[in-house]
């Protein structure tokens, strides 16, 4: 078990066309699940790979504890990785498969058959260890994917997308068993992913990544509150964070956010943060759960607030929630999310509360997080 | 016509059709089965579509007398080297046809096809002088070689086309678990590509063995069977052979070629429950 770090770390395809990871900095705690979360062609799956030594990287350094490993190969580095596709070899049956990598490590027969049979009980597998892959359902293969991947005792974890080939019910199922084994065994883990709930719900830190650049590190909870820019905010959370497009004004010694038919007064403490944009124009954000409507349900422990008008343009009911698009005029729809069944019709007038300790600025141009 | 009748009548369209296919093939190997072993009598009989009068005299003449036994052996030798040098020389070219990107792969993939296009005629007399002072004219090994050429290239392009079929991903797991990337070649890529690499062997031997061009003009006292047939037929001694020879030899030519197919059949379709191209 070791912790893993990231200097400066590159890959470029295509003589340097293509930047697929450019210039990554991080650091994997010993022991720590570290998620890494963006869109498909972000470079995570490159920077695993990486990690894995399955890619030569063009630039930076991968360090493992005091070992550099950047150009080692996959097998000298103590490593696991569970794939995608599973890549559970077809001509072995389920034992062969998990005792594999002991077996090249030269254990002796008998601890080899002792930790198989550990790993296949610890994933619920004992009765699979005769079968052969063809024989197994997805969700089988990837426990014995999984069993292989934890019987070497390995420095680190690797795991590209294991759970993206499972239906969505054994999805949750294998989400919880993967993150209790690994806070069991202790194992540093990367984790890879495009699911922002995988990553909300197994992380202890979420890295988001877009474009081959990590945009920002930290617990579920830090990404998810204070995102540091657009992307991020946006990315994280379901359904997205509504933008709106207001300009920074300067009223009374206050400072509001001016959009097309309505107002937000700001704190004072955002005045410094602020100043600079006053008379421009920046993004203003704001998630669907951080607001109610008025009348229907109360945002609890909210201390300031303010209201807006709209009209309701669609209702989205979903059983334990409801999505409530409402139009605030000029075409400008920002979608509510209020807890249970709620019976608005379309079309009918509502008043919009706004929790104003949980509001967003950005940036218009860098898109960065200002508040 | 009702749903019923049209669906039969559709059954009956196919079965139809597989019926013919299977007889196209089946039919003059059976045939020249029957007649290896006929008495001459027999299928001069107009009255007669079956023999029934059966004797080994031909087929025994042919091997023994003849020599199509050290023909068939030569053969089997010839087409044993050339699977050899073939996929000695095919499987890693496949093998980086198929994982790699290279500059001018594609170009590489367009000339093994284009080789093929050369009438061999065209190279007979050059390829005999180059025998000659190479010291291989008139030996199997020469014989091998040639036949290589011609199909090494099938075998750089069914290879890449199996290796391709073999997830990458799998090599890969083998890697991270403790293999060397050849390790890992070895011990998870070939033994998956196995079946298809079956069929490529089977490929290259009957394609050995059906060659007589280039064995007839290689060689001459250690001639391939097709060639060595030819000879005979051809009259070395002067003048056509008789019928019961030609069938005789029909029937010694296809079996071994049948045998063989016979017993690579089952790496064929399926191993391991999992199906390859």
């Amino acid at each position: 078990m070791v912790e893993v770090r990231l200097e400066n770390l590159k890959k470029y395809f295509d003589k340097g066309r293509v930047k697929a990871v450019d210039g990554v900095n991080l650091t994997i705690k010993d022991g720590e699940f570290l998620v890494l979360l963006g869109p498909s062609g972000c470079g995570k799956t490159t920077t695993l790979r990486m990690i894995a030594g399955l890619e030569t990287p063009t630039g930076g350094k991968i360090w493992f504890g005091e070992r550099d490993v950047t150009y080692l190969p996959p097998k000298d580095r103590n490593i696991s990785m569970v794939f995608q596709s599973y890549a559970v070899w077809p001509h072995m049956t389920v034992y062969d498969n998990i005792a594999f990598p002991l077996k090249i490590k030269k254990y002796p027969k008998d601890e080899i058959d002792k930790r198989v049979k550990w790993a296949a009980e610890l994933l619920q597998i004992e009765e699979l260890l005769d079968r052969y892959p063809a024989q197994l359902s997805g969700g089988q293969r990837q426990r014995v994917a999984v069993a292989r991947a934890i019987v070497v005792e390995p420095d680190v974890l690797l795991m590209d997308e294991p759970l993206s080939n499972l239906d969505a019910k054994l999805r949750v199922t294998m989400r919880a068993e993967i993150k209790k084994l690994q806070t069991k065994l202790k194992v540093t883990t990367i984790y890879v992913t495009h699911d922002q709930v995988e990553a909300m719900t197994m992380g202890d830190r979420i890295a988001v990544m877009n474009k081959g650049k990590l945009l920002q590190v930290g617990p579920p909870t830090e990404v998810y509150l204070k995102p540091n820019s657009i992307f991020v905010a946006t990315f994280i959370g379901a359904p997205e964070m509504n933008l709106l497009e207001v300009s920074v004004k300067e009223k009374d010694d206050s400072i509001i956010l001016e959009g097309e038919g309505f107002e937000i007064p700001l704190s004072r403490d955002f005045k410094e943060l602020l100043e600079r944009y006053i008379d421009k124009t920046v993004v203003f954000g704001i998630r669907p759960e951080h607001m109610t409507i008025e009348g229907i349900s109360s945002l609890e422990h909210v201390k300031r607030s303010t209201t807006i008008e709209g009209t309701v343009d669609f209702i989205e009911a979903l059983g334990t929630d409801t999505i409530v698009h409402a139009n605030i005029g000029s075409g400008q729809i920002i979608k509510v999310k209020l807890p249970g069944h709620i019976p608005l019709e379309v079309g009918s007038k509502v008043k919009i509360v706004i929790d104003l300790d949980n509001i967003h600025v950005f940036d218009k141009d860098t898109e960065k997080a200002i508040i | 016509m009702n749903q019923e009748t049209k669906f039969m009548l559709k059954r009956l369209a196919f079965y139809a059709f597989i019926f013919t296919v299977v007889a196209w093939i089946v039919i003059p190997i059976i045939i020249s089965t029957l007649y290896g072993f006929a008495l001459p009598k027999d299928y001069y009989d107009p009255k007669k579509v079956i023999p029934t009068s059966f004797t080994i005299k031909y087929v025994k003449t042919l091997l023994f007398t003849l020599g199509a036994l050290d023909g068939i052996k030569n053969s089997v030798i010839v087409a044993l080297i050339t699977i050899a040098i073939s996929f000695a020389f095919g499987i890693p070219a496949g093998y980086a046809v198929a994982k790699f990107i290279f500059p001018g792969k594609d170009t590489i993939k367009l000339s093994i096809v284009a080789l093929r296009m050369f009438p061999i005629p065209v190279m007979a007399i050059p390829l005999v002088i180059l025998y000659i002072k190479l010291n291989l004219i008139d030996t199997l090994l020469g014989v091998a070689l040639a036949h290589t050429a011609m199909a090494l290239p099938f075998v750089v392009l069914i290879t890449s086309s199996i290796f391709a079929g073999v997830s990458t991903e799998l090599e890969e797991a083998g890697m991270v678990f403790g293999l060397t990337r050849l390790g890992s070649f070895f011990r998870i890529t070939l033994p998956l590509a196995l079946p298809g690499l079956a069929a490529a062997a089977m490929f290259t031997f009957v394609m050995s063995w059906n060659e007589v061009f280039v064995a007839s003009i290689l060689t001459l006292s250690h001639r391939t069977l097709p060639a060595q047939i030819l000879s005979i037929m051809a009259g070395a001694s002067g003048g056509a052979a008789p019928d019961y020879y030609k069938f005789a030899a029909a029937f010694i030519m296809i079996l071994p070629a049948i045998t063989f197919i016979f017993f690579a059949r089952k790496y064929l379709v399926t191993m391991w429950g999992i199906t390859l191209k």
